[in-house]
Order: C-alpha cells, then sequence, then structure tokens
C-alpha cells in the first residue's frame, strides 16, 4: 500500500510572551478556535487530536489531561499526547492519517517557558545518571558545543552574530515573536559573552506560547484549503544520549532525517529551522546541505521567540504558510529535542 | 557521598522553582475562597455549573466560562468512602469519611471531608454544610473549610437534580 497524501491545510499561533498569568488551557483554548475557524471546520470534524507539551515545564505530573479541557471531550474524542514538542504530535498525527482511519487532525502545542527555569528545566532531559545530576543546563552545554565548533573552523562567531541578525531582523515581521535589537553585527560582536563563547544573541529568547495545526488527508485536504501544505517526505533521526559520545561539530541525525525526507531532490525555497543557539542553525544547514538559495527562517526563528514545546510546531506553521500565500512552492520544517540537537525531525512541504 | 560498605552513594536531589498562575478565569473561585464564598462558574454554551471552574473552561463544550454563579454553601453527599487504613502523614482520625458532594446550585461534584457524625450514618443523598476554619486561618485554598457536616434536612432524592457529573 503506498502512502496517502497528507497536507497541512491551516495554521493558528499565539503572540509570544513573558510571564503569562493565562493557565495552559487559557492559552491553547483561542489558538484551538481560531484554527477551527479558519479552516472552516467544526470540533466535531476533527478525527484525532494530538498534543504536544512538557509535564516539567509546568511542575504538574498530568499537567497535560487538562489541556484536553481546551479541546472538548463530548462527545467523545480519539486524543493523544506527546511529552515532547508539537512537532512530534505531528508526526504521530500523519502516522494516524496514514493509516487510514481518519481524514481530519488537529495538533497543538503549548509552552509557558518562562513560568520556570527553562535552562534548568530542560537538564532534566540529559542522561539521568551521569549528566542531569550536575546540572549543567542547556546554554553551558551549547556553549561546550559551540567553543568546538569554533575551534574545528566550523563555524565562526561572525557567522554566528549574522545569524542573530538576520533572525532578529526577520522577527520584527513577525507579529508572534517579540522584536529583538536594532544592533549592528560589529555591535553584536562587541556585546559581553553570557556563557562563554555565547553571547545573549547567540541564545533563544524564552517565550510562552501556544500554536495549532490542521493536517488532512487527500481530497478533504483539497476541499480544506485553497493551496494545501503538501508532506513530501518527513523523518525523525536520533543521536546517543551520551554527550562524549558523539561529534559536537556536526549533526549525523539531522544529515539522515534530512535525506530520508528527501531534502536534496529539489531546490528548498524556504527552511524553517529549530536552533535554539546560532551556532546550531550553521551546524543544521550544513548537515541538511541547505544551499545559499534557501530562504532560512523568515519567520525570525526560534532564535527570537522560543516557547519550548511549542517552538517547532510553530516552524511547521511558518513554512506551510509560505505555501499557503504562494510565496514558497517547496519548504522545509524542522524541530529539534533534547541536548545540542540529539533529536532532528525533518518535513519537506510542497504546494501544488 | 559515603563509602562505609565499600560502595561510593551520591545524593543528588532535584528542585525547581516554578511561578504558578491561577489564570484570569479560575481567579473569581480562589478570590471568594479568601472571604469564606464558594463561587462557581457557568457555561455559556450548556449552562452547567462548575465548581471549582478548574481551568476556568467547559471541558465538554471548549468555551471559557464567564459567569461567576455563587453555589452552596449547604450540598448533597453524591458518593462517598470510608477510609479505615492508617496511611503515613494521616492528620484525621481513622475511620473517616471522604465524599463527594453536589453543592447547591452546581452541576459538578467537588470532594470533602464528612465529620460531626459517626461513619456508619453518612449516606448517598446526606445534605451536609462546610464547617470553616477561623478566619485568621484563610487562604485561597479549599482547605479554609475544616470539613463537612449533617444539617439534618431530609435527604435529597438522588436523580431528581440535572447534573452535569
Ligand atoms: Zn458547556
Amino acid at each position: 500500500m503506498g502512502l496517502r497524501d497528507i497536507a497541512i491545510v491551516g495554521t493558528a499561533q499565539r503572540p509570544s510572551e513573558i510571564n503569562s498569568t493565562f493557565t495552559s488551557v487559557e492559552l491553547l483554548l483561542p489558538i484551538i478556535q481560531e484554527v477551527l475557524t479558519k479552516v472552516g471546520i467544526e470540533r466535531q470534524d476533527i478525527g484525532f487530536w494530538c498534543h504536544g507539551s512538557c509535564d516539567y515545564m509546568s511542575g504538574q505530573p498530568f499537567s497535560f489531561v487538562a489541556a484536553v479541557d481546551a479541546i472538548g471531550a463530548w462527545p467523545p474524542i480519539i486524543e493523544s499526547h506527546v511529552e515532547a514538542d508539537g512537532a512530534f504530535a505531528l508526526y504521530e498525527a500523519w502516522v494516524k492519517l496514514q493509516t487510514g482511519e481518519v481524514d481530519v487532525a488537529l495538533v497543538f502545542s503549548n509552552g509557558k517557558t518562562t513560568s520556570g527555569p527553562i535552562n534548568r528545566i530542560l537538564n532534566l532531559q540529559t542522561d539521568p545518571y551521569m549528566v542531569a545530576p550536575l546540572w549543567p543546563g542547556f546554554d553551558v552545554l551549547s556553549a561546550l558545543q559551540a567553543r568546538a565548533c569554533l575551534e574545528a573552523g566550523v563555524v565562526t562567531q561572525r557567522q554566528m552574530a549574522e545569524v542573530a541578525w538576520r533572525s532578529q531582523r526577520d522577527g520584527k515581521n513577525n507579529p508572534f515573536t517579540l522584536s529583538g535589537t536594532e544592533m549592528s553585527v560589529d555591535e553584536l560582536l562587541s556585546q559581553p559573552f553570557t556563557v562563554d563563547p555565547l553571547r545573549a544573541h547567540d541564545c533563544a529568547i524564552p517565550v510562552d506560547g501556544a500554536n495549532a495545526i490542521i493536517l488532512a488527508a487527500g481530497d478533504a485536504a483539497r476541499r480544506l484549503a485553497k493551496r494545501p501544505a503538501w508532506i513530501r517526505g518527513i523523518d525523525h533521526r536520533i543521536d546517543t544520549q551520551r554527550l562524549g559520545a558523539r561529534s559536537m561539530i556536526e549533526s549525523s541525525s539531522a544529515t539522515i532525517a534530512a535525506q530520508k525526507a528527501g531534502v536534496g531532490k529539489d531546490r528548498i525555497d524556504v527552511a524553517e529551522l529549530h536552533a535554539p543557539y546560532t551556532h546550531q542553525e550553521l551546524l543544521l544547514r550544513q548537515a541538511m546541505g541547505l544551499s545559499e538559495s534557501t530562504h532560512i527562517n523568515p519567520s525570525g526563528g526560534a532564535l527570537v521567540a522560543n516557547p519550548a514545546m511549542a517552538a517547532g510546531l510553530a516552524r511547521f506553521a511558518e513554512a506551510a504558510e509560505s505555501v499557503f500565500s504562494g510565496s514558497a512552492d517547496r519548504v522545509l520544517a524542522h524541530c529539534t529535542s533534547g541536548p545540542l540537537l540529539q533529536q532532528n525531525l525533518v518535513c519537506v512541504m510542497e504546494g501544488e | 557521598m559515603s563509602e562505609a560498605d565499600g560502595l561510593m552513594r551520591l545524593r543528588l536531589p532535584i528542585a525547581v522553582t516554578y511561578n504558578w498562575s491561577a489564570g484570569p478565569n479560575a481567579t473569581s473561585h480562589l478570590a471568594g475562597l479568601m472571604e469564606g464564598k464558594l463561587i462557581g462558574k457557568r457555561c455559556p454554551s450548556c449552562s452547567s455549573v462548575y465548581f471549582p471552574a478548574r481551568n476556568g473552561v467547559c471541558p465538554k463544550c471548549a468555551r471559557i466560562l464567564a459567569e461567576d454563579v455563587t453555589v452552596g454553601p449547604k450540598g448533597t453527599i453524591t458518593t462517598f468512602c470510608i477510609v479505615n487504613v492508617p496511611f503515613l502523614g494521616q492528620k484525621i482520625k481513622l475511620p473517616y469519611v471522604a465524599a463527594q458532594i453536589l453543592l447547591d446550585g452546581a452541576d459538578i461534584s467537588m470532594q470533602h471531608l464528612i465529620q460531626e457524625c459517626e461513619a456508619e450514618d453518612v449516606r448517598i443523598g446526606m445534605r451536609v454544610e462546610p464547617v470553616w476554619k477561623d478566619r485568621s486561618e484563610w487562604g485561597p485554598s479549599m482547605e479554609n473549610i475544616e470539613h463537612f457536616r449533617p444539617t439534618g434536612e431530609p435527604d435529597q432524592v438522588m436523580g431528581s437534580e440535572s447534573g452535569a457529573s
């Protein structure tokens, strides 16, 4: 049996905020209603719901169960949750659609990133025996990675500052992000280190956010969107959790995922890369073989708005919107998870 | 670290501090408790009254619960459990009763303790009322209510209310 044609047909994102006083359910509810309204369907038309979030971020076990309140569970629904970024929930929904059991799925994710010390919380994703007890935090681990990349000549400080400068410039046009500074590349390079060799602009801005995406198969997708963003390839690969056992200056899981998703088969107009640190964007571009002609992160990317557990799904939303609008024909959406680009999910979408 | 038996042990506690927000839609419930009021919320779609208005939304309709509704203070026991098992940290003398109580005007029950009567006398349909702690001990918590006790009113015939529970 061949694969079904599946497309993103609608997206909705919540503008980023810091120290939101809304609960996660209150963050999600309006966004879910918005994406349903945009696509012109009702809750009852959704065959499968899939949610991405992280209980450690709210400090409440099973907090994700409450999120079902935001979608309404009566009459009974079929739903699932991943303890991960919503992009991985999208992957699960894609698999569910492939089974042929349902034709329309709604994927959503939320992250109240600023309600706790996210750098420490994400530390709990590291190996619980040898790394997590040291509480290195992602900023410190990423600084070690950046140092390795700089010393190997894989990236330069100027390239990293250029990534930050471009992200902040593009983020200003994106209503969902927080606007960055107005500094030039040279000014950015004169800023002090926060975690040597990383400066403040090298690290993503943690924000609270939520988003939702509707996927549909075949004729349903053609009916629901003028120009659906058809998923032509999607793949998820994982490097070992043992930090000392993998190369810090490349991302082999990103390379394989990009190959399997078919990135290199044709030109990519727009790539939305989930890179929480500037040097990681450079690593990902190299790992996936993206050329200079690809427009990287026109949204500003996760650097200017990083709602943890929602920033990856935001990349899918941004990439799909560029297909909807006709500004791009073939796009790439990417999500990473774990320390130092441990996991990489790559998706290629096309307009017709 | 100790090496008494030749094994090296490390104790590495995990602690993370959070800022928790009740959210605008559930705040009236907590603010009400500070004043000794039981405030629930009505769904604009199905009219169900939730107490407490968990997350401030109707889980059936996925709608924000905008309208505050004062419920109780009296209520009716819809089901209960007699606790006979001792456990670490227990504060109440055994046996005691944990009951689901449907407050007057609410459509879902909530759990609380039943005291001031023998456990064997507790029954479904029994009318109860809250006994509040001293005002000086109040905070934004259901623990402001020490327990519920029987009112002595005739039992409510269960099934006659149109509860969402
Ligand atoms: Zn309702």
